[in-house]
């Protein structure tokens, strides 16, 4: 299949190797990987802030980059949440309304697309470490995310799992409100990484980018010990 | 604090910076609402398919929103057939001079109140006690919050926040009592002035649950049999409802009133549970001889105009959306400045008192949608926050956020300047230099209590082409040999 990967912007700068992980994943099962260079960011900083005028000026980029596309898959819960979701919103009523509707049946978060797609469980990888899984808001509540990641990882060989309380918790990220509440987002970002200090756990994993930002940004400073990777990186490990 | 002269917005950011690192609170409110949980999840659990009830409510409620004009005047006929009398209230003015003017002709001098957020929507108590009537909450929360002089922390649980000592500390203040750190002994202490309360007030004033239309009855949920003394035994009864409350017939509290005691508290049903359809009728032993509802609107048909967020009226006020909001737990319920706290309170506050001085509740928002997931009636509370931010937005946009987001917009909607912005600096280098030094600087706010990711050697993009190139470059090395 021809699987055309949507990496947006922030892990486009900032986690180059998220969306590696993810090319080196999908070619193994035997796809071919395209990667639009057109795409940059779906909007959803502009749409999320109320400027829908703004962002739907960059979205009707991300619409002509992605229109040849058979399926997109998106290494952030958020932003495929942003396709899935919130264009065809966005769109309604506007010019590129039916593009909308056509990008959002295609896409898919990255695990929701091995599991339920490709029907894969299993990608040989292997990791050694005690981990526990955050679940990102927008995948479980937008998308309706939750097994398919958790499957993935049972398979990991020499990766023990461990459920945190609370998993569902937000972390306090939401974008734009991580810098306009400052205060409330930390003690989010705090609540959420005592959770994740009392499983013991050596790594955290999401398969949202943005979270790990967050618990990432708060764990680093405070705690120092546990660190924070995509899926994408565990499941491409050997 | 809710009551102070600060704008709202400025109150809320002051109040929340100190609430959300005031670690003891946070932890306590954080230990109530995991009770409450546990609860909820084990009563959840006994409905056969919760889903289902869900969609069902939701129907319920949908019906009646949309046929307000029917079903109220249905529930008038019937309850006025039975000696009841309505009172329609456009705003917070009418309802309370309604009931002035009601207590001054009945010569009213003391009025005992079961808990009513409608009654706090209109600051009904400071009018009367501006008037000279005493008034006494009888709910126990609502009481200890009177003699604290507070609004409600939270309209379902309204002292949530305070420990025992506290109230303990209260009561012997305010009534002389001795210290105690025994709950049945304080609800004791209560409970002898509410009692008296009881029997010397002439006029009884409540809110309500559900108005049923068809039997033209209000419905009353309680747990501590106060709401039952305060309409049985003044001689005036008054319920402060808002319109909304209403549901078509009596069935359907067959539905409502088990999903209302488990999305609220936990439980199966509440420990009291009456319908009311009137005054006392002939050859009846007991209850008031004049009942009054007050239908309140105060801008619920302003909200009932808006069809994209209408829904928000069919709020059974529950209070589930605050128990799981990661917000509400970290600022707490008087952050928000509002009579309904939490999620449902930043929905429906701009459009009952001016999106301009409460859209900040919008923002203040992570957008996690844990609110819509609980909420038993099914109302897109989250998506409402984001459609209030955008109204905001386009009513009146912040003149430098507009700026902020024109750059964003001008620079993604051209790849090749992207292209070449990442190529010499990550994403935040390139817009920072717009905001830097100016309250929008996200990064002074982010790297306050965050680190920041360590910039990588390349973007994504690049590695990607120089896979694309080295894989080409062996196809062809393998195609020569």
């Amino acid at each position: 299949m021809r699987v055309t990967l949507f990496v947006p912007c922030f892990i486009d700068s900032l986690y180059p190797n998220v969306g590696m992980s993810m090319v080196h994943i999908l070619e193994r099962l035997g796809h071919t990987v395209d990667f639009p260079e057109e795409q940059t960011c779906c909007g959803q900083p502009p749409f999320n802030s109320g400027y829908w005028e703004e962002a739907r000026s960059v979205a009707v980029k991300q619409l002509e980059a992605f229109k040849n596309a058979e399926v997109v898959i998106s290494g952030s819960g958020s932003c495929g949440a942003m396709f899935k979701v919130f264009y065809p919103e966005l769109f309604h009523g506007h010019p590129g309304e039916a593009e909308a509707k056509a990008l959002s049946a295609k896409t898919w978060e990255f695990s929701e697309f091995l599991v339920t797609k490709l029907g894969v469980t299993d990608l040989g990888a292997r990791f050694d470490g005690r981990a526990t899984f955050h679940d990102g808001c927008h995948g479980l509540r937008e998308l309706g995310t939750k097994q398919a990641p958790r499957e993935l990882l049972r398979h990991v060989k020499g990766l023990e799992l461990v459920e945190m309380s609370e998993a569902e918790t937000c972390c306090g990220f939401g974008g734009t409100f991580a810098v306009k509440y400052p205060q409330i987002s930390t003690a989010m970002a705090e609540v959420k990484c005592n959770s994740i200090c009392e499983t013991k756990a050596d790594y955290v994993i999401s398969n949202d980018s943005s979270c790990l930002m967050q618990i990432g940004g708060w764990l680093n400073r405070n705690v120092g010990s546990v660190k924070c990777l995509h899926l994408a990186e565990v499941l491409a490990s050997r | 604090m809710s009551i102070t002269a600060e704008p709202p917005r400025q109150q809320f950011q002051s109040d929340a910076n100190r609430t959300s690192t005031d670690a003891p609170r946070r932890a306590a409110v954080r230990r109530a609402l995991s009770n409450y949980q546990t609860a909820r999840d084990r009563t959840g659990a006994t409905f056969t398919d919760w889903k289902s009830a869900r969609a069902s409510a939701a129907t319920i409620k949908h019906e009646a929103v949309n046929h307000l004009d029917r079903y109220l005047e249905e529930f008038e006929k019937k309850f006025s057939a039975r000696g009841g009398k309505v009172f329609w209230a456009s705003d917070s003015k009418q309802a309370r001079d309604y009931i002035l003017h009601l207590a001054k002709e009945k010569n009213v001098r003391s009025i005992v109140k079961s808990k009513a957020m409608t009654g706090e929507e209109i600051h009904l108590n400071q009018a009367l006690l501006e008037e000279g009537y005493g008034v006494v909450e009888s709910d126990l929360g609502e009481y200890i919050q009177q003699l604290k002089g507070e609004p409600p922390y939270h309209f379902v649980f309204p002292c949530m926040h305070l420990r025992r000592d506290e109230i303990s500390d209260l009561f012997q203040r305010e009534l002389g009592t001795e210290k105690t750190d025994s709950p049945e002994e304080l609800t004791m202490i209560a409970r002898r002035v509410l009692r008296r309360a009881y029997v010397e007030a002439d006029m009884g004033i409540s809110g309500g649950n559900f108005i049923v239309a068809d039997t033209g009855m209000i419905s009353i949920t309680e747990n501590e049999g106060n709401a039952r003394l305060t309409v049985g035994l003044p001689k005036i009864h008054v319920a402060l409802i808002g319109i909304e409350k209403v549901v078509p017939c009596l069935a359907d509290l067959a539905l409502f009133l088990p999903m209302l005691a488990t999305a609220g508290t936990g439980q199966h049903l509440t420990g009291y549970n009456s319908m009311y359809g009137g005054p006392r009728q002939p050859g009846e032993i007991d209850g008031p001889d004049e009942f009054h509802v007050v239908f309140l609107d105060n801008h619920r048909t302003r909200l009932l105009a808006d069809p994209e967020q209408r829904d928000a009226l069919h709020c059974i006020r529950c209070g589930a959306c605050l128990n799981v909001c990661p917000i509400f737990k970290n600022i707490g319920g008087h952050t928000y400045g509002t009579t309904y706290q939490g999620p449902i309170g930043s929905v429906i506050t701009p459009h009952f008192r001016g999106l301009e001085d409460w859209k900040h509740l919008s923002g203040a928002s992570s957008l996690c949608g844990a609110c819509t997931e609980t909420c038993p009636v099914g109302i897109d509370i989250h998506h409402h926050l984001l459609h209030n931010r955008r109204n905001a937005a386009t009513q009146k946009p912040a003149p430098g956020e507009q700026f902020l987001w024109r750059a964003f917009s001008f620079l993604m909607k051209r790849p090749a300047l992207y292209r070449l912005a990442t190529k010499f600096a990550p994403l935040g280098g390139m817009l920072h230099p717009l905001v830097q030094g100016s309250p929008l600087d996200p990064v002074a706010s982010w790297t306050a209590t965050r680190e920041f990711p360590a910039a990588p050697a390349g973007s994504f993009r690049a590695r990607f082409r120089a896979h694309t190139a080295a894989k080409s470059a062996a196809l062809k090395k393998g195609g020569v040999q």
